[in-house]
This record gives structure tokens, sequence and C-alpha cells, in this order.
């Protein structure tokens, strides 16, 4: 009953020069489980997450929980968000424990013994010693900070977490140990959750669902496994390719030359026709003749393909897709 | 998230739109000050003629003054026809002499000007290589004794009001020594103590101030970059450091210059120098509304200008701030 | 809070500190006693000096009425601070009230209320006296609101700009996700984080305050006869200054002092919450000897480093985030030093680069490049030799260059003062190496600054005005952190690239051992400030921590039905560094020997050193983990 779904969902910023950080998404977090969402910075993942948190205006489309819109929800949505910078998420002057305290939704625990409970119990589902309730942020690591980041989140009951970016300003050491407790915390509680990141292995790990954005748009999104495997946009064959690893060499796998020094394409104009094909190594930078990509948006009929994806040379649906695409867009 | 990435400074014309944009700011400004100074007068608590004129003063005189200064007429009308004066360049009488305000403030705003522009100008020359150079000498926590000193100094300088400094240089230069003259504008020995007693506390802010920049800049990571380059210091700091302190610099100096001409007020009367902020003291005690009115909107249009002219000063030589701008 | 403490108490200690508490309590002192022990005295007319100077009876002389100036100058200390203090107090809460209020009003409200101050805040505070002095009258009374209200506008800036700031912070949107309603939001979050430098600034602003008042008073607008402030008593004396300077002078230099102490407290407190402790003058610190093998001597060295050390002063006493770190490059060799956030690894690019600054400390058994001794060598001689054979690349591409500046120029800099090349020579070099370096476009690029560039074609053109010399070797300090992956690779093959066609050594720097393993072929893995393991990218790794640090990195073929593995504990702080291994609270094999004694990076293989007491003779259980395969460049 708790989906997470975007319903054409734009955000838009500034005025007549402003810049369209969203543009008609469409994507579904379905009950219990984890979308991973990846892309470049710019690509509008965070302000998409916002968008479901209130923290930035949807300026078109619905943001729905359980079928409501959030808009409608009261002020404490069973909606939580854990953020990126340890250290700007937890306020200096407040012990951990008033932070959890007042996320707690008013009325649910009278008293102040059974809301002291509440916190130990969430600090312990953090795997952090309770009797910590009383520290300061600054007497924790990074990695501590994050589990009570996520703690605080789990206090105000949610049944969607959307977690942006936790790992990034983390060492590697302790990345693992968040990732382990971000699963086994969504597992045993069922949470369905939205789970952002720039680092396709650090999705890859978590996620049920794969969702791929570019420049403020969803162009492919489909099972983890096959997304990761199969994938059908070239921009995800792309970050599949660059993803840095031990075992492949840096040229490997080639972008063709024509692409290699692209600059990334200036969100404030995006490129007409398909926005990736600026950049596209199978696009009409390298193949004369897909002069579609300059003319025909590929997210119009992107339902029509393969994990929905937005290019108009990837291979079409040949049966119904197993996961369910919000609204797609108009 | 939002990362600058296309030439801004080539599609359509964003000087053109920072130069309507900062003219329509000043517009509104200038709108607002010259409301703000009408209606001082309205908010005065009672009568202000009968204030200015005095309790003993006849009935007939208050009203007829009052009449000639249209305070009878309903609001909006004196709103109207302050405005439409102003236009005109009339900017009422004086209460007490009877003379036109635009004339008082034309002989008296010279005086004053020959006072503040050379303070601004030794502020300026004084101010910045000074900063510049005790930030150089104690960067990284060198020299903690020169810091101290220079610290001290300025700190001690700047607690100092300009007429408390103007004071001290009469009894010490003038009455002790008898190098310059005690007060009036007869000379030009007669310009040192003043522009001296208005100069020196702003300089100690400034060099202070053009110091905290220069060590932040040189914080930063291109001026790394530069080091990394092996350019000799010199180069280093006045091809690296320096240009980016003095943006930063430059608003304050836009304060310093608007806080000078208001210095200029206490100074002034210290040494009985002919300009509009002694004009202004004594007419703000004897209750002259309408010169106190005029000089209030001559001092804010200055302001307003400077401010005018830090903000095209910054768009020109930040290669940023027409992006901000826009 | 003890900490808390010992920084206050550290601060009255400086001789800024204490002057101005002993200033602030003795002005509050005579505030509050003055006017009890000197009243009469203030008052008494002594017809036989009437406008005197200074002599035994009355040290500062008399006014014209015959008045002691010493004891009225003394006694007018009570009304003059708490006038000044008055008129502080409302200030600060209208201003408070003014610059919080747009956070709770709706948009059109807090929009308006936003301009005026704005407006308002680029008036001299003397001028908004005065403006207010007309409107509240002549008087006591008059000045105080006068004086008050001048100082609002300010303080609502303050008020505004510092809450702004806390209000994007992430806590607050937490907050608020969570249901918190603005004005808890704004009492619970938003003012105890604004409050401390709100209370720095209003103790400077009473010091401002005390100023403005003395200077209204002296104009006779403030207060009136037969009352009397310092500002009075001054535009008194000033008539007199003939006779008797003593009578101006003295009011001034209390108005002066009573001023200092509200400013310098308020730096004081500035100080102690900014955490800017006074650093005191060590003792040289003792250079521990090379512990380790002396490195391999080869003729096509490039770069030579034993036992580096880099050690920065604390109030504390030395902190050594560097503790002896020996390498070679050969040259076009590529080596890539790994190492979590506190390792060392980006201090010891810096100081091989001679690029660390005092009060910081690097010393080096050897530190040769090209054969020159590098911390030998006058700076000047290494100039020019640095500046062409040596090139940099930082992490953040958006700060590295001068944001005045034009990249064009800033690359031409190089050729200009190095080589000797004249202004319009050098530019066309510096177009020439922005192509070298694929940026399209490049003369047009070569024009414009730095924030028209993406961060990736940044980090090119810093790659660029490396070559502007003939670089022997560029080190790269994690160079594609801020990048996205596409364009981390098209960066990295650059240099990949580079290196092949100029033979180019590299040192690539970054906390991703999967970046480096892909660039280079030989790998230093940093741990608190040493190498622990020194191994070719191909080699097996034998070190616990390399092996943690292997197992820890996530990529696209991690077992997603597995936990991920964990490097339980945190690295040590560079200032307690234990004296056995440092690796040894974290490491699974550890044994009493490695708590006691500190094991010496060792040769265990042709290639390949390691510090550690029982380097790992296995391989790993996962056959896909064993080798850390090499990408090397082709």
């Amino acid at each position: 009953m708790s989906d997470l779904v975007f319903e054409a969902v734009s955000v838009r910023y500034g005025g007549r020069r402003g810049l369209t950080a969203v543009d008609h998404v469409g994507l579904t977090v379905p009950s219990g489980q984890v979308v991973g969402l990846v892309g470049e910075s710019g690509s509008g993942k965070s302000t998409l997450a916002r968008a479901a948190v209130g923290l930035s205006p949807v300026s078109a489309g619905r943001v729905l929980l359980g079928g409501v819109d959030v808009r409608k929800l009261p002020r404490r949505r069973p909606l939580q968000m854990v953020f990126q910078d340890p250290y700007s998420s937890l306020d200096p002057r407040m012990s951990i424990g008033e932070s959890i305290t007042e996320a707690i939704p008013r009325g649910v625990l009278p008293g102040r013994a059974a809301r002291r409970d509440e916190v130990a119990r969430l600090l312990e589902l953090v795997n952090l010693d309770p009797e910590r309730a009383g520290h300061l942020p600054g007497q924790l690591s990074g990695g501590q900070r994050q589990r009570v980041a996520l703690a605080r989140a789990l206090a105000g009951r949610p049944e969607v977490l959307i977690a942006d970016e936790i790992t990034s300003a983390l060492d590697v050491s302790v990345q693992g140990a968040v990732l382990n407790l971000v699963r086994s915390v969504q597992r045993r509680l069922g949470l369905s959750m939205l789970f952002i990141s720039h680092n396709l292995a650090v999705v890859r790990y978590l996620s049920d669902i794969v969702a791929v954005m570019y420049l403020g748009r969803i162009v492919e999104v489909g099972p983890a496994e096959q997304v990761l495997t199969d994938p059908q946009h070239p921009y995800t064959r792309d970050l599949l390719a660059a993803a840095p690893s031990a075992h492949t060499s840096l040229f490997d796998t080639g972008a063709d030359e024509a692409t290699a020094d692209v600059e990334p394409a200036d969100p404030h104009h995006p490129p007409s026709g398909c926005r990736y094909h600026t950049r596209c190594p199978a696009g009409p930078l390298v193949r004369a003749d897909r002069e579609l990509c300059f003319q025909a948006d590929p997210t119009e009929d992107a339902a029509s393909r393969r994990h929905s994806a937005a290019c108009h040379f990837s291979e079409t649906e040949s049966h119904q897709p197993a996961i369910p695409r919000g609204a797609s867009a108009p | 998230m939002t990362v600058a990435l296309a030439p801004a400074g080539l599609r359509g014309s964003p000087w053109l739109t920072f130069a309507v944009r900062r003219l329509g700011r000043f517009a509104v400004s200038l709108w607002v000050l010259v409301t703000t100074a009408f209606l001082m007068i309205q908010l005065i608590p009672g009568d202000p003629v009968r204030a200015a004129l005095g309790l003993t003063a006849p009935v007939e005189l208050v009203n007829a003054r009052r009449a000639a200064l249209g305070l009878d007429d309903p609001l909006w009308q004196q709103y109207v026809h302050y405005l439409g004066g102003l236009i005109t360049g009339d900017f009422g009488a004086s209460m007490m002499s009877g003379q036109p305000v635009g004339e008082v403030i034309g002989d008296r705003l010279p005086a004053t000007l020959q006072l503040a522009l050379p303070a601004f100008a030794v502020v300026i020359a004084v101010a910045i290589p000074l900063g510049l150079a005790f930030a150089v000498l104690t960067r990284g926590g060198r020299r903690r004794g020169s810091e101290l000193g220079f610290t001290s100094t300025t700190v001690l300088l700047a607690a100092i009001p300009e007429f408390l400094l103007a004071v001290a240089l009469v009894a010490f230069f003038a009455v002790q020594l008898g190098w310059f003259p005690v007060a009036g504008s007869d000379s030009a020995s007669s310009l040192v103590l003043p522009v001296i007693a208005l100069a020196l506390g702003p300089a100690s802010v400034l060099a202070r101030i053009v110091r905290v920049e220069t060590l932040s800049v040189l914080g930063n990571d291109f001026i790394r970059t530069a080091r990394a380059k092996r350019l000799p210091a010199r180069l280093v700091y006045l091809r690296h450091a320096l240009p980016n302190a003095l943006t930063a610099t430059l608003t304050m100096c836009g304060l310093m210059l608007t806080g000078m001409v208001a210095g200029t007020v206490l100074v002034e009367n210290v040494f009985a120098w002919p300009g509009l902020g002694s004009t202004i003291a004594q007419s703000i005690l004897q209750k002259d509304y309408p010169l106190v009115q005029g000089i209030v909107l001559v001092y804010g249009i200055g302001v307003l200008l400077v401010n005018l002219l830090v903000d095209v000063l910054l768009a020109v030589l930040d290669p940023r701030s027409t992006i901000r701008e826009s | 809070m003890v900490n808390r403490r010992a920084k206050w108490v550290a601060a009255l200690r400086t001789p800024v500190g204490a002057f101005s508490a002993t200033l602030l309590v003795l002005v509050i002192a005579l505030a509050a006693l003055a006017p009890i022990l000197w009243h009469d005295n203030a008052f008494a007319i002594d017809t036989d000096a009437i406008g005197q100077g200074p002599s035994a009876a009355h040290w500062l002389g008399t006014d014209d009425l015959g008045r002691d100036i010493l004891f009225r100058v003394l006694v007018a200390t009570r009304l003059s601070v708490v006038l000044a203090v008055l008129a502080t107090v409302i200030g600060v809460v209208t201003g408070l009230v003014l610059g919080t209020l747009p956070s709770l009003l709706p948009r059109p409200a807090a929009r308006l209320i936003v301009s005026a101050v704005n407006i308002a805040v680029a008036f001299p505070g003397l001028l908004l006296v005065l403006f207010f002095s007309v409107i509240f009258g002549v008087g006591t009374h008059g000045a105080v609101m006068a004086v008050g209200f001048a100082l609002a506008p300010a303080f609502a800036r303050l008020a505004q700009t510092l809450s702004a700031s806390v209000a994007g912070q992430d806590f607050v949107s937490a907050a608020r996700i969570s249901g918190v309603g603005r004005i808890r939001l704004l009492v619970r979050h938003i003012l105890p984080n604004i409050g401390e430098p709100l209370v720095v600034n209003a103790t400077i602003g009473a010091g401002a305050s005390l100023l403005a008042f003395s200077g209204l008073s002296f104009l006779g607008i403030g207060v009136q006869a037969p009352e009397y402030d310092w500002g009075r008593l001054l535009g008194e004396g000033l008539n007199g200054i003939y006779v008797n300077p003593a009578a101006a002078l003295a009011p001034g230099v209390a108005v002066v002092l009573a001023g200092l102490a509200f400013n310098l407290v308020g730096e004081t407190v500035a100080g102690v919450i900014g955490v800017r402790t006074g650093l005191r003058k060590f003792a040289p610190r003792p250079v521990a000897p090379a512990r380790e093998d002396v490195v391999e001597d080869r003729d096509d060295a490039v770069l030579v480093v034993e036992n580096l050390q880099v050690a920065f002063p604390r109030p504390s006493g030395w902190t050594v985030p560097v503790r002896g770190v020996s390498f070679t490059v050969r040259a076009g060799e590529a080596i890539g030093v790994v190492g979590e956030s506190g390792s060392g690894k980006s201090l010891t690019g810096l100081a091989v680069s001679k690029l660390v600054e005092a009060p910081a400390v690097v010393t080096a058994d050897r530190l040769d490049f090209a054969g020159k001794p590098l911390l030998t060598t006058p700076e000047r001689e290494l100039r020019g030799l640095l500046g062409t054979s040596l090139a940099m690349v930082f992490q953040d591409p958006m700060t590295s260059f001068n944001p005045t500046t034009r990249i064009g120029r800033q690359l031409a800099e190089v050729a200009e003062q190095h080589q000797g090349l004249p202004r319009a020579k050098a530019s066309e070099r510096a177009v020439d190496r922005l192509r070298a370096v694929r940026i399209p476009a490049a003369e047009r690029r070569a024009r414009q600054y730095p924030h028209e560039f993406s961060g990736g074609m940044r980090q090119r053109a810093m790659i660029g005005m490396g070559l502007m010399g003939d670089p022997r070797l560029i080190i790269a300090d994690e160079p594609t952190t801020a990048l996205d992956v596409t364009v981390q690779r098209q960066l990295l093959r650059l240099l990949a690239q580079t290196r092949a066609e100029r033979g180019t050594a590299i040192i690539l720097i970054s906390h991703d051992i999967a970046v480096v393993s892909q660039t280079c072929e030989r790998i230093l893995v940093m741990y608190a400030g040493r190498v622990v393991e020194d191994l070719p990218s191909a080699g097996t790794p034998r070190h616990p921590y390399t092996r943690a640090l292997l197992a820890a990195t996530l990529d696209l073929d991690t077992d997603r039905d597995a936990p991920l593995a964990v490097i339980p504990g945190r690295p040590p702080e560079p200032d307690r560094v234990p004296n056995g291994c440092a690796f040894a609270d974290r490491c699974p094999a550890v044994t009493d020997k490695c708590r006691l004694e500190d094991p010496v990076l060792e040769r265990v293989e042709t290639g390949h050193r390691v510090a550690c007491w029982y380097p790992s003779e296995t391989l790993f259980s996962q056959p896909a983990k064993e080798t850390v395969t090499a990408g090397g460049a082709e």
C-alpha cells in the first residue's frame, strides 16, 4: 500500500532563464522494494528525491504515496530522508537523542520515558550504543553520524525511505558497514526505498530495480540484474563501461573517439530531440543516418521499449514490462 | 546541483540586462529615499512649525508659516507637491532664514566634498598596500609579533571616532604646536587636520579588511596552483591574490566612502568647516525641518550613487558577476 | 565542555584577551560605583577655580562653572554606558525580529522586509542616527531610540545571513521532513546556531553605539544639560580647548577606552568560538631516523624519496601526519598512492612537490627530483626546473583556477616565466597545449574564464598547464574525485596517453583502489602516515590492510547476496598513533608483537615491499579477488 509514485513530475527553478532540473519524470517505488537511481551530477536525481519530501517545488505532475498526493498528507508524512553530508545533517547543538526524539511523531509515544526507550531502541537498531544518546554530533565519526541520521529517519515511522548519496562522503572501509545496515533495516522493516547514488556498484548492490537518469529524465528503468547485464540505453552502457574496476583496463571498453571528449550538455539548454545525442556513441555523431535523434524525443514512446529505454534504437518490448512505470511521460 | 557550464557571457546581452536591472533598483531606492525624507517630517510628533518657532511665537506667524509650507493640505497633496518640487529642483525653503534649501546645499556641498574626497583617496592609498603587505608577511601564522602590532594598532585607531581624533589632533598640532589652524577653511593647510581625522579610522578598518580578505584568498586552491607554476612570490601576490582580494573588498570600500561622508558631519563641527555637516547639526537643533530634509536627501543620494558605482565596478572587475546578476 | 573552559582560560591569557577583560571589568565597576562615590564631588562648584587647567586640586582642571572635570568624567561613565547598552538592546531586538521574521511570514511580506533592510543597511549608521533623531526629537530618549533603530538594519542583515546559512543545512531540511513547524524550527534549530555570532556582534555593537551616542551628545542632539555623558563633556571641553585641552581630551579618552573594551571583548569571544588559539613556539622536532630499507637507487629515477616526514605544530605539540615515507619513481612509471582520508597521501604529494608551506615542516633523508636535492637547493635555482618539469593536478577543478583571469593567460604565464616567451608567443603555446589535451575550440576556450568551463574541461586545462613545459613527472591528487565516472574515464585516459606519448612519469593519488589499479603499474598503500605496502598492480596484496581495503571495495561483480566486507574501527588520529603497528586495532591477525613493535617496510619479493610482521602468504579465498589486475596504459 505504500508505493511511492512519481507522476510526470517536473521541477523548475528560476524564471525565464531558469532550469528544468526534473522534466516529466515518472517512476514507481513499489512497496517493500528498493529502487536505485543513478546518474551524473546535474542529472536531477537529488532534485527528484527532494521533490518527494517537499524540499523542491513540484511545478507539474504529482507525487503519490499509497495513492494519495503527498501534498495532501499531514505535515508528518510517512516518508523520510537521509542526506549525503553527515556533517551538516545533524544539528550540532542538539544531542543525538534529542534529534531523534524530535522526529518521533507527536502523540504516538506520550511520556518522556516511552520516548527515551524508543530512542534507545532506534539506536540499537542502527548498531549504536544507546548510552550515546546524550552525545553531541561533534563526538561522532562520519559513519556513526550517518547511522544516527538513519535512526532519526526511522523515528518518523516511515513507509518509504529516501537515501540521497548517503555513502559518498564516507571512506570505503565505513561505506560497507553503512550499506549492510541500510539493507538489513530495509528488509527487517519492509520499507520501500529510493536509493540515490552516482556509484553504479553501490546502487547495484542494494537495489531491486534500477533507474538511470540523464539531464532531468529517466532514460532506462528495470529490474536491477537485467538493466545491468543487458542495458538498453547507450548512456547506461557508457556508465557501466566507465565504472572503475580493477579487472578491466581503461581502454578495454572503447567509447568512440568522436564522443570521447565531448563536454556534458548544459542543463539550462538541453539538446533537442534525444537529450543524449550530443554524447551518444550510437547516435548521429557516429552514425550519420540516425538523424531521428536530433528531432524526435525518445521519451515519448519509451514505455513500448524494453526497460522503458528512452532510445529510438533500443529493442522494443516483446512482453509487458515487469515493472509498472508510474505514469509515462506524455 | 547547478553548474555553470556554458558561456553565458555570450548569450543575449547580459550587460544590458545588468544595466536595466541595476538602474531599476537605483530608481526604486531613490523613490524610497525621497518618500522617507518626506515622511520624516510627518512622523515628528506634534506640530513641527510650532516646535521650530518656539512656544512664544504668535499664532498668526505659525499659521502663516504652516500655510506657506503647505502643511495644512491633505497628505497626498503634500506628497505630490513635494515630488513636483524635487523634479524642478525646488527643495523648499529654510524655516529660519527663508533661504531656498537648494541654494544652501549648493553653497555647502562643495566644502564637504573638499574634505571627503581627499580623505577617501588617502584611505585607499594607505590601506590597500598596507593590508596586502601585512597579509603576506603574517600568512599562515608567521611573524606573530607584527600581526599583534598591526592588529592592535588598527583596532585602536578604528575605535577612535573621527570627531575625537579631530579633537586630539587640534589639541596637539594646532593648540600645542601651532602647525595648523584650529578651525576654518581659509588655506590649504587648514585641510590637513580634518582630512587626517576623517581618514585614519576608515584606513585602519580597510587595512584590516584587506588583510583578512587577502589571507582568505591566499588560502584558496588557485594560489596553490600559482605556486605550483613556480611563479615568483611577487607575481603570486600581485597577479593572483590582489585582484581577488580587491573584488572582495570593493563593497567594503563603498561602505567606507559613504561612512566617511557621514563622518564629515562631526568633523566639520569640530573644525567649524562650512560644509553640509555643520549645517545639518545646526538645523536639527534649530528644528529647521525643510533644511534637514534637503540635506538628508543629498546625503542619501550620495550613498545610492556610491553603491551604484561599486556594483558597476564589481561587474566590470569580476567576470562572474554578470552571471550572478542574471 | 572541559575543552571549552580550557579555551576560555587560554583566551584570557593572551595579551589582548587579558587586556580587554580587565578593561571591561573596569568600565563596569566604574559605571556601578562612580556615581555613588563621587556624585557630590562632580557637582561641587569651586568658584575660585573656574575654567582652569590641571592643578593639584583639580587633576584635569575645571569647567566654566568650576566643577572638577576628572570627577565628572568618572561619574559620566554610568550614563554613557547605560545609554549605549540600552540602545544596543533596542537595536539587537529590532534587528533580530526584522531578520528572522521573513522566515515565518508569507513570501510577499518577507520579501518586503528583506528589501527594506537591504536598502537601509546601505546607509551609514550616523546618517540613520541623524534621521531618527529628527523624528524622535532632541534629548536623551530620542537619542537612545535613534541610535537603537540605526543599529537595527545591520543586525537584521546579520541575522538574515546567519539564519539563511543555517537554514540551508541538511539538519534543517531533515527537521522539516519530520514535520517540525516553522516556529519550532526557528526556536530549536536556527536561533541556537546563530546565537554565538549574534552575541559577539552585539558586544561590538555596544562599542559602536557608545561612540555614536557620544557623537550625538557632542553635537548637542543627545543628552541635555544638566545631565551629562562623555559626549556632552567633550563638546563643552572643546570650547575651552585653548585654556584646558585636558577637558576635551579626558572624556575622549574615556569614550575610546570603553568602546575598545566592548570591541576587544567581542573579538576575544569570537576568537574562542572560532577556535583561533595561538600557536606557541616549539623546539624543533627531533626527526625520527629512517626505519626502512634504503630505496634501490636507479639511474632512471625521476624522484627519490627517503624517510619523508611532514609535521604540523599544534597547541598540544607536533602532529606528524606523514611519518617516514620512502619510494622512487622511475622515468615513465605510473605509481598510484591509495589510502583513506587522513592517511597522509595528499600531503605526501604536496611535500614532494615542495608546496607544503610553513608552519608545517618537511624533512627527508633524501628528496631528489631529476637529480636535484629539493630540500637543500635554493628556491631560486629550483624554480625553473620545477616550473617546467613537474606538473600538478589538484582535486577540486572548481577552485584550482584563478576566477578573475582567463584560462589562456593562466597557462601562458608559465611559458612567459620559465621559457622567456613574449606574451603573444606564450598565448599561442597556451592554445596549442589546450588542443593537446583535446579541448574543443581551444582558441575560443583560451579566452574564457574558468567559470565558463565544466569540471572535466578544467582538469584538462590543468593538465595542459602542466604540459606548457616538458614535464618529467605529473602529480595528480585525486584529479577525478569531483567528476562523474564517464568524465573520470576520459581524464584517466588523457593522463595515460600523455604518459605514453611523452614518457612522463605519473603519481596518481586516489582513495579508489580500482581507479589506481586501472591506471598505474605500481601501488603504494598508505595508512596513518606510512606506506604499508608497495606492490605491483598485478601482484598479490600481502598486507592485511590492503587486502581488507580490496575486499571492502564494491564493484560490479560484488556478490549481492553476501554482506559487504567491512574494516572495523577507525584509523588512529595523527597525534595518537600507537607505538606498535598502526593497523593493529583493526587487524584480524593481530598478535602481541604487533601491538608492541612497529613493523618496517621490507622487501618480500622483487618490487614488492610490505610493512607487516605476518605478511599473508595465502591467496584470497575468492579467486576473483586474487589479484589487482593491472590495467596499465598501452
